[in-house]
């Protein structure tokens, strides 16, 4: 592995994040259109809670993604996207649908409009990840040749190894999903719930292990090269990992370990990513290695150094994230009396306190404007004019520090 | 490697070149106006939720609680829109993509960490309230706002270098120590205060003209409103630097703006009229005299580059460049005398006025400021044309081979619309719901 290959392996890891993490919530997406009517209404209820507060996070992966993988093989890229342009653009519109579905969700009053918002949210949630999946089994099976819309529009993405990834690509979220939400359910304390999607986890875990296996078939007459790369050396590692994790999982499920068979899922998962990997490499694309791929190494070294100073930052943040919502502090709480009072904003009352004006900021400000609008006028560039900039949203900054306190407390309506 | 296989994506014939730049125009101007709500609602948010609690006011405190649920909701849609805008990219500019995507991605892959952590932190910041103590709720929200804008910083860095690339430097440099970058960040930063102020003002100078009263009607409007008309003055001194530096640096696109055929000395600047191709001039506007050298170089004298410095084939549509950059000043210029004119007052009687016409100023303020925003990137970005990297590739060497195009553009111009009425749809509903006023956010 040398400085070529790095980033498509962290592009990989992040591939296999947006799996499993946006995977999980596509999958929840599907199962709203798997279950249907008003009785199983909690059910659908418990999937769109149990996405909330990391529906944006899981969604930046694919951004991620996309971004490592034009910077670093910007040709590829270029060939991946104006020849597949059916499905990405397919999935680009399922994301729009999804993500407004899932904004408005949240204001919908009345079955009505539950229902067919509903519909168009499972819809979109299926759509995406088997159109993103129809796109890798295009890659995969070398049907995207290097050059601006080389490859055919059609047959690169509808032929059996795209309809396979993508089936499969929706399969996985929704077994994913089930296990996560039984888990969900659990650590809430709802009972009904949990048995609900175990049931479900057993069956999609069933029935997403049938189409891995059975894909294997379609990829023996397909896709010759990842067949032997599955079937050999380090593919079949992963092969083998992920059904063993696959298995755990259901046994996990069936004797109620559901923590642990949150992670074993992820696994199963993330490791078909890994397979396809180890199966493909070292080609891109046809007659395109990813080391021939590169972009310059002065490119790679800064994108790898940014990834570096990112994942500082990124890390923590997502663990504290995911620490909060796996410890189930953000959990829908039943109303507790006494702890809101909602009232109606005509009757506010309030225990505002009168506000005496800060004269240094309102001075600060006068004086940072004076000097930043002067020198910003003044200079053509250099020192004095960052200065003046500086200057200048000082003054912006300490003006709004000066006046809205006083405009936001004022109490100069019949109140 | 990439010398060997840089010829293996060439150039191709693409029948809806027109087609594929409204495309991206269009995703372009629905993103942009989510992105100053990201950029700078959240300190908006966080000094409300500061000074609620720091003065014992549990209105202002359920006012950011309630704009904090606005914030996510537009965040939401911010996240989709900008995954469509990194799919386009290459969708229909696959050939700028292969050609420099090495240079511009490093940018995108910073952008895609504050991305992150802004979508990490709104999440604990929304879902926080009640279930974090209000020190650590307030903390987490600080991420938010820093993010924000650093993703704002890292996008124009790209912008910037379209505009100025110099490509003998190594990638980080001619993103991040280009002069051109600077002020359209600055710009930006302040257009999105414009903006999400403007724009959260009017929505309550609605309210108050339909005869709400109250003081959270009357805080809500008002501090949206002090923010944007303290930023409007600086924005004319930033937009002034912003002038110079393109007559420095792409003297054909300030020509554009003007609508100047040949390079003369104590240029002037026309009011109104048209750009007639054929004779190279304004016809019909009202002339002011030196007025476009004194603006662009602070010379009344100074020479000012024409149109006629390039062939025709390298110069700008003229006339969208000089209708948007018109717009873009006449609305900026009514939106700093009225910041102005507001901070006066204000000072004076330390209050604001209540009559209606000031309310249905505040009101019209809104969709005007929008109206500017999208104005000024039309100016930069149609002005950049015919490059998409300024100098070095055409837009239509960009472009992608497949087809379908018009097909495309169809589907996603229903489906924006459909989401800007949804949007407005959930916002209403999002203010019909009762107000949520913490019992503990009393003084203490």
């Amino acid at each position: 592995m040398g400085l070529a290959e790095l980033p498509m392996l962290l592009a990989l890891v992040g591939l296999a994040a947006y799996v499993v993490l946006g995977g999980a919530d596509f999958g929840a997406g599907v199962w709203y259109l798997l279950l249907p009517g008003e009785r199983r209404r909690p059910l659908r209820d418990h999937t769109y809670h149990a996405m909330g507060p990391v529906w944006e996070a899981n969604h930046v992966w694919l951004i991620f993604v996309l971004v490592v993988v034009w910077t670093a093989y910007p040709h590829a890229f270029g060939a991946i996207f104006s020849t597949l342009y059916v499905p990405l653009f397919a999935a680009a519109l399922g994301i729009i649908m999804r993500g407004t579905c899932y904004a408005l969700r949240g204001a919908v009053a009345g079955p009505g409009e539950e229902r067919i918002l509903g519909a168009l949210f499972g819809a979109s949630s299926a759509l995406t990840p088997f159109a993103l999946g129809a796109a890798v089994g295009g890659i995969a099976s070398g049907r995207v040749p290097l050059g601006n819309a080389a490859g055919d529009p059609i047959d690169s993405w509808l032929n059996p190894t795209s309809i396979l990834v993508g089936v499969l690509a929706v399969a996985t979220s929704a077994y994913l999903a089930a296990v996560w939400l039984t888990a969900d359910a659990a650590r809430a304390g709802r009972g009904d719930l949990v048995e609900a999607f175990r049931k479900r986890a057993l069956a999609a875990g069933v029935v997403a292990g049938a189409i891995a296996f059975g894909g294997l078939f379609v990829l023996s007459s397909d896709a010759e090269r990842i067949y032997n790369g599955l079937t050999s050396d380090a593919g079949l590692v992963a092969a083998v990992a992920s059904l063993a994790a696959g298995v755990a999982t259901l046994s996990f499920v069936a004797r109620r370990r559901l923590e642990a068979a949150r992670w074993s899922a992820a696994v199963a998962v993330g490791t078909l990513v890994a397979g396809w990997a180890l199966a493909q490499q070292p080609r891109l694309l046809p007659g395109l290695t990813v080391e021939r791929a590169a972009a310059g190494d002065a490119t790679l070294v800064a994108l790898l150094v940014s990834i570096a100073v990112g994942a500082v930052i990124l890390i923590p943040s997502l663990a504290l994230l995911f620490g909060l919502v796996l410890g189930g502090r953000f959990d829908e709480r039943p109303e507790q009396p006494g702890s809101l009072e909602r009232v109606g904003t005509g009757q506010v009352r309030t225990g505002a306190v009168g506000t005496e004006p800060r004269r240094p900021a309102g001075i600060a400000a006068a004086v940072c404007a004076a000097l930043g609008v002067a020198l910003t006028l003044l200079f053509d560039g250099g020192l004095g004019l960052a200065l003046g900039v500086v200057l200048l949203l000082a003054a912006v900054a300490s003006a709004a520090s000066f006046v809205v306190p006083q405009v936001a407390l004022a109490r100069d309506v019949d109140d | 490697m990439l010398v060997q296989i840089a010829q293996a994506l060439g150039p191709v014939d693409q029948d809806y070149l027109l087609e594929a730049r409204q495309m991206q125009a269009l995703s372009f101007a629905v993103h942009i106006p989510l992105v100053c709500f990201g950029v700078a609602f959240p300190a908006l948010v966080l000094g409300m939720e500061w000074l609620g609690r720091r003065r014992g006011d549990p209105l202002l405190v359920a006012l950011a609680r309630r704009w904090s649920k606005v914030m996510i909701a537009l965040f939401a849609v911010g996240v989709v829109t900008g995954t469509i805008l990194s799919f386009e990219l290459g969708l229909l500019w696959p050939e700028f993509m292969a050609r420099y995507g090495d240079v511009f991605g490093l940018a995108f892959a910073l952008e895609g960490f504050s991305f992150f952590v802004e979508a990490i932190f709104i999440a604990i910041y929304v879902y926080g309230w009640d279930r974090l103590s209000p020190r650590a709720h307030m903390l987490s929200g600080i991420p938010v706002a820093i993010a924000g804008f650093a993703g704002s910083l890292m996008v124009i860095s790209v912008n910037g270098w379209m505009n100025h690339p110099r490509l003998s430097e190594a990638p980080m440099r001619a993103l991040f120590g280009n002069s051109y970058f600077w002020h359209e960040m600055v710009h930006m930063y302040l257009a999105a205060f414009l903006v999400a102020g403007f724009v959260t003002a009017s929505v309550y100078a609605v309210a108050r003209l339909r005869g709400r009263r109250d003081r959270y009607v009357q805080a809500a409007m008002s501090v949206p409103l002090m923010v944007a008309a303290i930023a409007a003055p600086a924005q004319v001194v930033v937009g002034d630097w912003a002038a110079r530096s393109v007559a420095e640096n792409q003297p054909v696109k300030l020509a554009a703006f003007e609508g100047l055929g040949h390079t003369e000395a104590g240029a002037p600047i026309h009011i109104g009229g048209w750009f007639d191709e054929r004779r190279e001039e304004v016809r019909y506007g009202i002339a002011i005299p030196r007025l476009l050298s004194l603006l662009a170089f602070h010379d009344p004298d100074a020479t000012v580059q024409g149109l006629d410095r390039v062939p025709p084939d390298e110069r700008p549509p003229v006339n969208i460049v000089r209708v948007a950059f018109f717009t873009m000043v006449g609305i900026g210029t009514l939106m700093a005398l009225f910041g102005a004119a507001l901070l006066v007052i204000w000072w004076r009687r330390r209050a604001l006025p209540e009559s209606p016409w000031f309310l249905r100023t505040v009101v019209a303020l809104g969709p005007l400021s929008v109206a500017a925003l999208i104005a000024g990137w039309v100016t930069t970005e149609v002005g950049r044309q015919p490059w998409v990297v300024y100098g070095h590739m055409r837009t239509e060497e960009a472009v992608t081979g497949a087809g379908g195009i018009p097909l495309g553009y169809a589907a996603l111009a229903t489906i924006y619309l459909c989401l800007a009425g949804a949007t407005v749809w959930l916002l209403r509903r999002l203010a019909r719901a009762p107000l949520e006023i913490e019992a503990g956010d009393g003084p203490r």
